[in-house]
């Protein structure tokens, strides 16, 4: 199944807001994209309960939410961290190891690109080429760069975000 | 009318007429590929394209509206180069592994592409990757073999009102699946199988039990026993290019038992029995004053349906078994303890034109066995004809083995839609009827097409009021309408598919091209109905073989032994089921 | 809102805003000066706001309470940005930094000296006020009259500048034909692509039979390096607003959407409090005017989808599904949104509108050429020295808006071809650069207007590789439905790839051609009939450049990779090692003070030993 793994941990108070937009949304023509629209921005992401919720309010067919979701570049079905982290499989990057640092990256989080952790403190993407090659292999946390990175600096680089909380 | 010219040609049509249709009506056929009149009309495949004077673009002919003055041509060098290149496309982002696929010269895209002259490797180029699904008891969807002509999502939305499926990601990436990719069996899907019978090519299919019966057949530890539905008979001929609305029981006879069946039985049988126990029921619930209206509980789909989306409405689901469930607890308890053989040596097939039904087969146990042990679709019948070199066409008519291969005219009209409401009326009314003189035969009002039918009848100075509703689409109302108590209906019978079981997801692949639908499902309901009318006994009541048996087995009909072999109980099943 | 109100409206702001386009002071006005700051998305993102808040704080700090500080929309010179021009002087500051804003009150607001350092520099190396620049000079602003000139955030700015008195003329003293009239004599076309005559798609919707119909504003704009649209909403929504106003009087609509971008958030937040304003004045809404008219706009937010600016897929998006084109006819004018009729146009089109109903169509169609009319707005980018927004008049040649507004190409690099209408349009070559830019001029040499991005290319771009840019962006905004699109784009795309990896034979490039022209003729919708058109007019007017990637597996501008080299010219190297110490691959050895060499095998043409070295002695071939 596509989507996000972690468990859904929507309040009760978010579901709550969201059946009430749901219901102003109802007799809206063409309700679909703003109540996605709303309930992305609620819960940023829209995972399978939260598209459960508008099918059933909205009266269409998960099918038709999913649909939607997947077509619209800026529906997501995974959720991002706080901080969120690049690491780049470009070819120069490549060849200078940085897959055993996504390898690291892996391990020590638990996660795989497109994932986030279970905290959400982490997400993490494996991208295309950052264009910083001189500084092969690179990782980005938000809008910090890392270069010239090996497996063992990673520990510490995510101990340090993970003080900041 | 309107006036225009194909090919140079006067063409006078109605408006509203589209090119494909004002083509076809002076004889010129233009391919289509995802076009299903009626139900799915998107104009994407673009294999229909043709050229109309002062367009610069070339049209799509199945949704262009004919207009006046037009000057349209559908056989231009580049019209045909243009058809002949976007089937080629298809064909560069299609598994073509034609020579082993299902459905091999049954093909709607080998068709084209073998008419059109194309080069399967022309484009040659990225292909989508995908995962076969195959989490259902009754279907198997591999999506490489998909052309996206999207025609299975418009039938089990639109037709069905089911829309478990869409097409998800865009561009390349689009491909028809389940919310979430999640696989079929976590979701409401009904399993109707409505989607294979549009598939064009063989993305779709039943899953497969031929390898089950061969196995079995070979066994010599087995003793297996086959029967057959009502619908079977009114298509499978139509495999062996006889003419649609051909009936073949006789030969179907014939060709179990060249096949090594050691019993061949009729459905139909099982059939009477199922109308013994709900026109009773039915009548009990009316005496009684039990949950009314009561629904017809035949049908898988229409059982996977209301578990999924009605729950509230299971107290007025007939607790009666399908008469395939049926079917196999009487072989297994009745005849087995008649043949003296033990129920875990039997081994129970039945052909049912339908896919639900493979689902459904290890829905009941009774004494800890399962019903029925393997389910095959009419058209997997007919490849195990082909495959074992039984020209069904040449094939002597012979008779079904007794007790359970004798019927009435009522199991016979089961397979169309409103029969097995007409069947159980002929029962119920005449139970209900002091005078039987009065107890009418025939309740034409719910024969045909309609998707919803209803009638009313005066019973013993009672009315009775019933509904018949066919294709699923039209049966949400219905329930709505219950739940909130505004139904006055004693008795509803529900199929999920349009047309009934004759025109079920188990029956031959018919091309979209050969003939309308509506055609099809009349002529194959016709073959019941002309057999009913030709039968001596057509009340099931009166059928000697099952008097016997419930005078010798069971007892009373909706007795203790009858509900211990005979009926069944439902439970709510949640919609969708997160992995 | 009646008249009177609405003309008093009017006076006043003028008096305290003044005419800000002419630098002119009037007799008893509020303010001596004026600080206006760009508050477009370019300049935003430069820190506009703060700027322009800092201006607010120092101002009331100082008690300067004859300085008005406002916000503006875009002022058309997105390269110079942030942009901040004090009035009535026009003193036009560039790429303002917010530590600069101190240094501008003092010595300019306070003391009235210029800060020469922060003034913009024009072409001839003079500084001048803002309406005398070159660039500025040369264009002509009917659609973006006010954008720059007015806050579009105040309602009075725009009603001061004559805003809502087209409304007023039409409901009041014309006719729905007397209006359909006008923008059809005015010649007025689709600003959106294809150049549909404006005032027949009003008199089609109008004719149509259908108590419902809807107006909607087409604000998906999203070619890449296209932004009229933006710009348009985010310095002047209310002239949209007005402009579909009068078009629901004219067709008989009494709703109506604008369908933005939701990358658009400044425009969404301006159209936003636009509508409330209107609303609030009874601009919108029941009996507007005291006429029986109604009206009310909503906005509805697109969410990433390039093929939603096609029409019909607009409009299946409002209704709240995939945005999925379908087959025309039915045209939108019969049988639009949810199925009534509905009259679409986009941003700049309605722009247009209003001045034509106040000023008659002789007012639009005496501008441009025979048959295309009126003034069209510009995004300019790619490699040109005034990237920003520019409107010209119909007829206006290639070359004058490249040189003359645009300010040439950088770095003395030889222009090579212009790239308009986005992944639907095409490569003009340079040979062409006396071409007029009108609709049909561009049609006839396989570009197209479209929605006005013009991306400037030169000699150092790779013709293969930017219809390789535009197809890679067709492959993923096409919507999957039909097959020409879905998989045809995709087929066409590899064999582009082909051809940048040298890989292609020549007989590729026909069937290249071929499948082109194929995905013209068959596609559903305009994003596929028009998706080759980058590729075939490379190939129709750059031939020799795909011909030197194929036969000699050469990319003559040094763009594609797989096809360069990077070499060490011995007798320049130094050995100094320092190429060997930056190399991402360890792909050059050599000793030190020896000539060092560079190893193709490894070497992952990331170009940064050439960029290092301080001899020159490393070149591509």
């Amino acid at each position: 199944m596509k989507g996000s793994t972690l468990p859904f941990d929507g309040t009760p108070e978010q579901e709550t807001k969201l059946r009430q937009k749901l219901n102003e949304l109802k007799s809206t023509p063409g309700a679909l994209m703003p109540a996605m629209q709303y309930a992305q921005e609620l819960y940023g992401y829209l995972p399978y309960e939260v598209q459960c919720i508008i099918a059933e309010e909205l009266d269409v067919t998960l099918s038709e939410v999913y649909g939607v979701a997947t077509f619209y570049s800026q529906f997501s079905l995974y959720p991002k961290g706080k901080y969120k982290i690049g690491i780049c499989l470009g070819t120069a990057c490549y060849v200078n190891g940085s897959q055993n640092v996504y390898d690291k990256l892996q391990q020590l989080l638990g996660i795989t690109s497109g994932e986030c952790t279970d905290d959400r403190l982490f997400s993490l993407d494996a991208t295309r080429c950052v264009g910083c090659c001189g500084m092969a292999p690179v990782m980005t946390v938000n809008d910090d760069v890392y270069g010239r990175i090996k497996p063992e600096d990673v520990e510490a680089i995510l101990a340090k975000y993970r003080e900041r909380g | 009318m309107i006036s225009l010219k194909i090919n140079n040609i006067p063409v006078y049509v109605e408006e509203g007429t589209t090119l494909l249709e004002a083509a076809r009506s002076i004889g010129i056929k233009v391919p289509t590929l995802c076009h299903l009149k009626g139900i799915s009309e998107l104009g994407a495949c673009r294999v229909c394209v043709v050229e109309v004077k002062g367009m610069n673009s070339l049209v799509a002919a199945c949704e262009y509206p004919a207009r006046e003055g037009m000057e349209v041509f559908t056989n231009t060098p580049r019209v045909l180069n243009s058809r002949k290149t976007t089937i080629e496309l298809i064909l560069s982002d299609h598994r073509k592994d034609c020579l082993s696929c299902e459905r091999n010269t049954n093909c709607e895209l080998q068709r084209l592409s073998h008419k059109y002259d194309c080069d399967s490797h022309r484009f040659a180029g990225a292909q989508r990757e995908f995962v076969y699904d195959d989490s259902t008891d009754y279907l198997i969807r591999d999506n490489s073999k998909c052309i996206l002509c999207r025609r299975c999502i418009a039938v089990c939305k639109r037709q069905q009102g089911v829309g478990v499926i869409g097409a998800n990601e865009r561009g390349f990436a689009t491909h028809v699946a389940c919310p979430f990719d999640m696989e079929l069996a976590h979701t409401p899907c009904v399993g109707c199988g409505q989607c294979i019978n549009v598939c064009p090519t063989g993305a779709l299919q039943e899953k497969e039990e031929i390898t089950r019966v061969q196995e079995a057949l070979a066994n010599p530890g087995k003793y297996v026993v086959v029967g057959y539905a009502p619908s079977v008979r009114a298509a499978l001929a139509e495999t062996f290019d006889m003419p649609v609305g051909t009936n073949c029981q006789g030969r179907i006879n014939t060709a179990l038992r060249y096949l090594g069946f050691d019993k061949v039985f009729d459905v139909n049988c099982s059939a009477d029995f199922t109308i013994m126990e709900e026109a009773h029921e039915l009548v009990s619930r009316i005496r009684n004053g039990g949950t009314l209206p009561m629904f017809t509980s035949c049908c898988p789909g229409w059982i996977n349906h209301i578990q999924k989306n009605f729950p509230e409405l299971l107290p007025n689901l007939s607790s009666c078994k399908s008469p395939q469930q049926m079917f196999g607890a009487l072989i297994k308890h009745v005849f087995g303890k008649i043949e003296g053989i033990d129920p875990r040596d039997l081994f129970v097939v039945t052909v049912m034109p339908c896919t639900a039904k493979k689902g459904e087969k290890h829905r009941t146990f009774t004494d800890g066995f399962a019903d029925v042990d393997a389910v095959i679709t009419t058209r997997e019948l007919s490849s195990l004809c082909k495959e074992n070199g039984i020209l069904l066409n040449e094939l002597p008519d012979s008779e079904p083995d007794r007790p359970f291969g004798e019927y009435s005219g009522a199991g016979m009209i089961f397979g169309a839609t409103g029969g097995v409401m007409e069947a159980a009326l002929r029962t119920a009314v005449t139970i209900l009827e002091p005078d039987a003189r009065l107890a009418p035969l025939e309740f034409t009002e719910v024969r045909g097409l309609n998707g919803v039918k209803s009638a009313g009848y005066t019973v013993d100075g009672k009315q009775i009021k019933v509904a018949v509703v066919n294709g699923l689409n039209n049966v949400n109302a219905i329930c709505e309408a219950v739940k909130r108590g505004e139904s006055d209906y004693q008795f509803i019978e529900v199929m999920t598919c349009p047309g009934g079981c004759v025109m079920g997801g188990g029956q031959p692949i018919r091309a979209t091209i050969v003939k309308h639908k509506a055609e099809i499902a009349a002529a194959r309901a016709n073959v019941l109905y002309a057999a009913d009318k030709s039968m001596y006994t057509r009340r099931s009541h009166n059928n000697a073989s099952l008097a016997k048996i419930y005078a010798d087995h069971i007892g009373e009909p909706c007795g203790e032994q009858a509900h211990k072999l005979l009926h069944t109980h439902y439970q709510a099943l949640p919609k969708y089921i997160k992995q | 809102m009646d008249i009177k109100t609405l003309e008093k409206i009017r006076n006043d702001t003028f008096k305290s805003v003044g005419n800000r386009e002419t630098h002119s002071t009037l007799e008893g006005m509020s303010f001596d000066r004026q600080v206006l700051v760009c508050g477009s998305t370019g300049c935003s993102s430069e820190n506009s706001q703060k700027i322009r808040a800092r201006f607010a704080e120092l101002v009331k700090e100082r008690g300067l309470d004859r300085i008005h500080v406002g916000q503006t929309g875009c002022f058309g010179l997105c390269a110079a940005g942030p942009v901040v021009v004090v009035y009535p002087d026009g003193t036009f500051y560039s790429h303002v930094k917010l530590e600069d804003v101190d240094e501008i009150v003092e010595s300019h607001l306070v003391n009235n000296v210029e800060v020469q350092r922060l003034l913009y520099v024009d072409a001839d190396g003079k500084t001048k006020p803002f309406n005398e620049i070159e660039s500025y000079c040369r264009q002509l602003r009917h659609a973006l009259r006010n954008c720059g000139v007015i806050d579009p955030e105040i309602i009075d700015e725009y009603i001061a500048r004559d805003g809502y008195f087209a409304l007023y003329k039409a409901l009041t003293q014309m006719t729905r034909d007397e209006v359909v009239d006008v923008v059809t004599a005015s010649g007025l076309r689709g600003r959106g692509g294809a150049g549909f005559l404006t005032g027949r798609k009003w008199k089609f919707t109008k004719d149509a039979q259908g108590e419902k119909k809807y107006v909607c504003c087409n604000a998906d704009e999203g070619d890449p390096g296209a932004f009229m649209d933006r710009s348009v909403l985010e310095g002047d929504p209310h002239c949209v607003i007005e402009a579909m106003t009068i078009a629901a009087y004219a067709v008989g609509a009494d709703q109506g959407y604008v369908y933005v971008r939701a990358e658009y958030p400044i425009a969404v937040q301006r159209l936003g409090i636009a509508i409330e304003q209107a609303r609030s004045y009874g601009l919108l809404g029941k009996n507007i005017f005291g006429t029986d008219f109604n009206f009310d706009l909503e906005i509805r937010l697109g969410a990433g989808a390039f093929v939603c600016g096609e029409e019909t897929a607009l409009m299946t998006s409002i209704e709240g599904h995939r945005g999925e084109p379908r087959p025309r006819p039915p045209f939108p004018a019969e049988k639009g949104l949810f199925g009534k009729p509905t009259l679409l146009n986009n941003v700049e089109t309605y722009a247009n509108v209003a001045q034509i109903i106040l000023h008659g169509a002789e007012s639009y169609n005496t501008i441009g050429t025979e048959r295309s009319k009126g003034t069209k707005v510009f995004a300019l980018g790619g490699k040109i020295n005034n990237t920003g927004l520019v409107e010209i008049p119909m007829g206006t040649t290639l070359k004058e808006i490249i040189y003359d507004i645009g300010g040439g190409i950088p770095n003395g690099k030889k222009f090579k071809a212009a790239q308009t209408g986005g992944p639907s349009g095409g490569c003009i070559p340079a040979s062409y650069q006396d071409i007029s830019i009108d609709y049909e001029s561009l049609a006839s040499i396989g570009s197209m207007m479209g929605s006005g991005g013009l991306i400037v290319l030169d000699e150092d771009n790779c013709m293969v590789d930017i219809a390789k840019f535009y197809l890679q962006f067709t492959v993923d905004e096409s919507c999957g439905k039909c097959t020409p699109c879905r998989i045809g784009t995709r087929r066409l795309y590899e064999m582009l790839c082909k051809v940048t990896e040298g890989k292609a034979t020549l007989e590729d490039l026909d069937k290249m051609e071929q499948l082109c022209y194929y995905i013209k003729d068959n596609s559903l919708c305009g994003l596929g009939q028009s998706a080759p058109n980058p590729v075939l007019s490379t190939l129709k007017y750059f031939r020799e450049e795909y011909i030197a990637h194929v036969v000699e597996h050469r990319c003559p501008a040094g763009v594609c990779k797989a096809l360069l080299k990077y070499e060490i010219d011995p007798t320049k190297c130094k050995g100094c090692t320092l190429c060997a110490r930056n190399c991402p691959a360890q792909a050059i050895s050599g000793t030190v003070r020896e000539p060092h060499v560079i190893d193709a095998d490894k070497c992952l043409k990331c170009g940064i030993c050439a960029s290092k070295c301080r001899f020159g002695a490393i070149r591509k071939v």
